[in-house]
């Protein structure tokens, strides 16, 4: 989001259900800490292992999903181009991880209602980097690591560290949405 | 007679995978900067802004625009009068993709069956458009197309009767109902008439079209300017969080039709409109 407005939350993540509610459609954030990358496939697999009761690739409480799947790092790069995904297609998930706990979702597009719903009722905020700025957005990665599914390749879950990874309040806890006008 | 060795396809198709990938074209960012220059709030600006320095990024540091790096599009112009040696340049095409997407670090989006969905690890196969045309030489173009915006295209068999007025409520509501999914500002590639297949076909090839570059025809330049008004008066705006700048251009192809049928297909793209050319 818009990189030279001067007025920037600075968010520490993980944060939790009741920091999650503090946050406001529209507030221009910076994030530090820890985001995972899981997007369809890995979402898929997720609920596949939650539904047998097998352990998870990290802890769902507090988490926060960045809807990514990034290029492959160049020599000498921490990572590839990580802009986000349309969220949208993590809707049919979105709602179960919520209620075990996920407090961030950051992704760009719009939310189910279904969605929204779980957002109020637990405390989660839907985050918005820009699509289509992939390049500039890698430069505020400062780690990544597969941590599971591989085999997936792009759609494998990576932990990642940002620094100043510049982020929107697309949807707050309350349900107001920057999208609607 | 001319002949043209496939080793030559495949390394031309790679480096085009990788020049596509990484620079995005200079219509397109002239585009973005007149449109900027038209944004009177802050935060429309900001995002083309953001857009434009992602770019130069991109160029300068050898990254992909976007991580989509897309499913490989690729359009070849065969000359009559040529004659491929070496083996089978369907074969070179995508020996070429995987090449370019491996040594690129572009990423592998492609599921070798669309239910099963296992990713084949190096982008291929290809989607490969074939013409034959007059000549001697072949003319190659890599466009990436990313799925964000591929997802938000659409296609609407009309009736005859509903006319140009059905052709825009067609056009209109695809935008209308994409909203900021596709990642606006967006480039639109329109199809109107021929079969269904040949509709989305020439709305692809429309996106291939530089920005700024309007229709032979009288009338379809007419709609293409009033369509691109229209759209930038929704107030999507980048990122689909306001503004003036929801489309950067409305391109429209046609086609002669059956006397029944009106198709109108409309492929979405993002400013990331990515296509690299060239002519063996």
């Amino acid at each position: 989001m818009p990189q030279t407005t001067t007025s920037r939350k600075i968010i520490q993540l993980p944060i939790s259900r009741e920091e999650a509610r503090e946050l406001r459609a529209g507030e221009l954030l910076l994030l530090r800490g820890t985001l995972y990358t899981a997007r369809d496939a890995a979402h898929k697999r997720m609920m596949e292992s939650i539904e047998k009761g097998e352990s998870l690739p990290f802890d769902l409480q507090n988490c926060a999903i960045y809807y990514a799947g990034p290029c492959p790092a160049r020599p000498g790069f921490v990572i590839g181009s990580a802009g986000p995904t349309t969220s949208g297609r993590m809707d049919a998930y979105a709602p179960a991880l919520i209620s075990l706990g996920q407090t961030v979702m950051l992704g760009k597009g719009l939310r189910k209602p279904e969605v929204v719903d779980a957002m109020k009722e637990f405390g989660a905020v839907y985050l918005g980097a820009t699509g289509g700025a992939g390049a500039l957005l890698s430069q505020r990665i400062t780690a990544s690591e597969v941590i599971a599914y591989p085999d997936l390749l792009a759609e494998a879950v990576r932990k990642l560290e940002v620094y100043d990874f510049p982020a929107v309040v697309l949807i707050d806890s309350l349900g107001t949405s920057l999208y609607d006008r | 007679m001319r002949e043209i060795g496939v080793d030559i396809v495949e390394k031309s198709v790679a480096a085009l995978c990788i020049k596509a990938n990484t620079v995005l074209g200079s219509d397109i960012e002239q585009q973005i900067c007149r449109m900027r220059d038209l944004e009177e709030d802050e935060r429309p600006r900001a995002i083309l802004e953001e857009l434009l320095e992602n770019a130069a990024i991109a160029k300068e540091k050898g990254l992909p625009i976007c991580q989509d790096t897309g499913m490989a599009v690729v359009y070849v112009q065969i000359g009559q009068d040529v004659h491929f040696t070496g083996g089978s340049v369907e074969e070179a095409i995508n020996r070429g993709v995987a090449k370019g997407y491996s040594e690129g670090y572009l990423r592998a989006s492609v599921v070798s069956d669309p239910l099963l969905r296992k990713n084949t690890g190096d982008n291929t196969p290809a989607v490969i458009l074939w013409d034959i045309v007059p000549g001697d030489h072949a003319d190659i173009t890599v466009a990436p197309k990313g799925f964000g915006s591929e997802n938000m295209s659409s296609l609407t068999m009309l009736s005859p009767s509903q006319g140009i007025a059905g052709v825009r409520e067609a056009i209109l509501s695809t935008v209308r109902k994409a909203g900021p999914n596709p990642c606006p500002p967006i480039i639109l590639g329109v199809g109107i008439g021929g079969t269904m297949d040949m509709a989305a076909r020439i709305a692809k090839l429309a996106l291939l079209r530089p920005v700024g570059q309007k229709s032979h025809l009288d009338h379809i330049r007419l709609l293409e300017e009033e369509l691109l008004t229209e759209i930038n008066m929704m107030d999507i705006g980048p990122a689909g969080l306001g503004g003036k700048t929801t489309a950067l251009a409305v391109h429209i192809n046609t086609y002669p039709t059956h006397i029944a049928g009106l198709p109108v297909a409309v492929n979405m793209s993002c400013h990331a409109t990515r296509h690299a050319h060239i002519c063996l």
